[in-house]
């Protein structure tokens, strides 16, 4: 079991979560994130104070995958949330120990299994 | 406007060039301090329209683009409003022919403080300018999220002098309209009908939105929605109120179908809403107050109450179901000014052609009254006239600006949203993360610190 966890551009998030509808990827979480990956900073100025905005805004997926699941999340979210400039966002995988479902107490990959 | 008032006014126009001074001396009519103070009143409440507008505006778009679509209306305040002293007002209200007035007044060229009907001349032109810059900042609804801030001012400048001043004129300023008898009590074709068609137009050559159809474009704030729409009821009342030029009974039979027709049109629309949908929705009683009002404006003065209430409830029905239609067809006028305000105008202006009371007109009343169809046929011309005129123009202008700069946004830029591309702002920022930049450290890319 892993963590999927992926960090996107907000304006891509519906892309991604058609692409991974589509891959039949369909529990996750969604978090607004603030983050900086090396793009061009933003700056803003308010009145006479200019600033550079460091942090972007981003949005977060955090998705909870059986092993044979990585790959084909993996691969949605690139396809889906990449542009070609920088600032397109990270994936991180990461292991998981326990997985336990709160309405049925079922665990591990029974709890990541999509109820049909 | 009052027909009394056009002719003073058509007279005032005609010989401004060769009587402006004599006129001074001989101060003809009086001026009333009741009916200027109302319509100092009325103005203020009819530019406060435009900050409402962008609220509702700005409540129905997403929040990365909620500044930018705020901007669209008041920086008609700024543009529509100079242009408006420097030439709009002349081109409207100047003697000229039937068709453009003239550059007699341009400047504001020989306006005074002398009696214009019973009010300050300088007055009349204020009030008629709050109407120029609400009109522009109406169309900016069918281009907002994608439309450039640059061309965008430089297309509602030209507008407003190319297609509103000549229509105004038309209607309001001793035109061929006016001539022929048109009934538009404060705007339904000059403004509402001509904006309507215009925001049609240029949703055509901006083109959709990158996502529209594919994503759901949802409001971000639907209490800015009602704010707005609250507001714009309140400045509408100096808007269709402070259009009997006076503050007489036509006033006030004006101010109240202004409270009576949108009223009976939000009933309507809650029961549409509740019969189709089974909900009612807030941004839709939003929606239906705008389009009551709409549709009264052209017959706020020359129906009667009653009549108002008729004219609310059937004027709103076409827009609701034109708006469940539209979002299903590749025309992404994205805030429905077609529907809200030029249905709403069609709706209101052939409404009046039909519910004209005798007792409160002095051109044909309506059909209901004489049971001929003269008063109707006037009004579907002054609508047909408006949507060809509005239309072609409106396609010129935005072809030939789009020949100086590009009229839409790149992609990428619709994407992080109009409120930093354009403007280097943010509607919600949060301010985390954000470092203090002094003169010499700015970026390679940042220019004017």
């Amino acid at each position: 079991m892993k963590l999927v966890k992926a960090i996107i551009r907000p304006s891509k998030l519906p892309d991604v979560l058609r692409a991974l509808y589509a891959a039949e990827i369909t529990g996750l979480t969604v978090s607004n994130v603030r983050g900086h990956g090396g793009e061009v900073e933003v700056v803003e100025t308010y009145r006479g104070t200019t600033a550079k905005m460091e942090l972007r805004e981003k949005v977060m997926i955090e998705i909870g995958v059986s092993d044979s699941f990585v790959d084909t999340a993996v691969e949605a979210i690139c396809n889906s949330a990449a542009t070609g400039s920088v600032g397109d966002g990270k994936i991180f995988v990461l292991p998981v120990e326990r997985i336990i479902r709160v309405r049925t107490g079922e665990e591990d990959m029974a709890a990541v299994t999509p109820i049909r | 406007m009052r027909n009394k008032n056009i002719v003073a006014l058509v007279g005032f126009g005609f010989f401004t060039p060769i009587v402006a001074f004599a006129q001074e001396a001989e101060a003809v009519a009086p001026i009333s301090g009741a009916d200027t103070g109302w319509l100092l009143i009325s103005t203020a409440l009819v530019l406060l329209m435009t900050p409402a507008l962008a609220f509702f505006y700005g409540g129905l778009v997403r929040s990365k683009n909620a500044l930018n679509t705020m901007m669209m209306s008041f920086v008609a305040l700024g543009v529509s409003g100079t242009l408006w002293a420097i030439a709009g007002y002349s081109i409207a209200f100047g003697g000229g022919n039937a068709w453009f007035g003239d550059f007699s007044m341009a400047f504001l060229s020989g306006i005074g403080l002398d009696a214009n009907g019973s009010i300050p001349d300088l007055l009349f032109v204020g009030f008629q300018g709050t109407f120029a810059i609400i009109t522009a900042a109406l169309i900016s609804g069918a281009v907002v999220e994608r439309m450039r801030f640059t061309p965008y001012i430089l297309f509602i400048g030209l507008w407003g002098l190319i297609v509103y001043a000549p229509i105004c004129h038309w209607v309001w300023g001793g035109g061929w309209l006016g001539s022929l008898g048109a009934l538009d009590f404060a705007g339904g074709a000059v403004v509402h009908v001509n904006a309507g068609i215009a925001a049609v137009i240029a949703a055509k050559v901006l083109g959709p939105r990158k996502d529209y159809g594919r994503e759901a474009l949802l409001p971000h704030n639907v209490p800015f929605v009602l704010l707005g729409a609250g507001l714009l009821w309140f400045g509408w009342f100096g808007f269709n109120g402070g259009s009997a030029l006076a503050a007489d009974g036509i006033a006030a039979l004006a101010l109240v179908n202004t409270l009576l027709a949108p009223a009976a049109g939000v009933f309507v629309w809650t029961l549409l809403d509740h019969f189709t949908t089974g909900k009612i929705t807030a941004v839709g009683i939003a929606t239906g107050i705008v389009v009551g009002l709409v549709a009264i404006t052209p017959a706020a003065g020359f129906v009667s109450p009653i009549g108002a209430l008729i004219l609310g409830a059937i004027g709103v029905i076409p827009s609701y179901f034109i708006i469940k239609w539209r979002t299903k067809t590749s025309l992404d006028d994205s805030l429905d000014v077609f529907a809200a305000h030029g249905m709403g105008g069609i709706m209101g202006a052939l409404l009046t052609g039909m519910l004209a009371a005798p007792a409160f007109t002095a051109n044909d009343p309506g059909l209901f009254f004489t049971g001929n169809f003269g008063q109707l046929g006037i009004q579907a011309l002054s609508i047909g006239a408006v949507a060809v005129y509005s239309g072609v123009l409106t396609y010129i202008i935005l072809k030939v600006v789009g020949l100086i700069t590009k009229l839409r946004a790149e992609s990428s830029d619709e994407g992080i949203g109009m409120d930093l591309v354009a403007h280097g702002e943010e509607a919600y920022a949060t301010g985390e993360g954000a470092v203090l930049l002094n003169k010499n450290e700015a970026p390679a890319h940042v220019n004017g610190l």
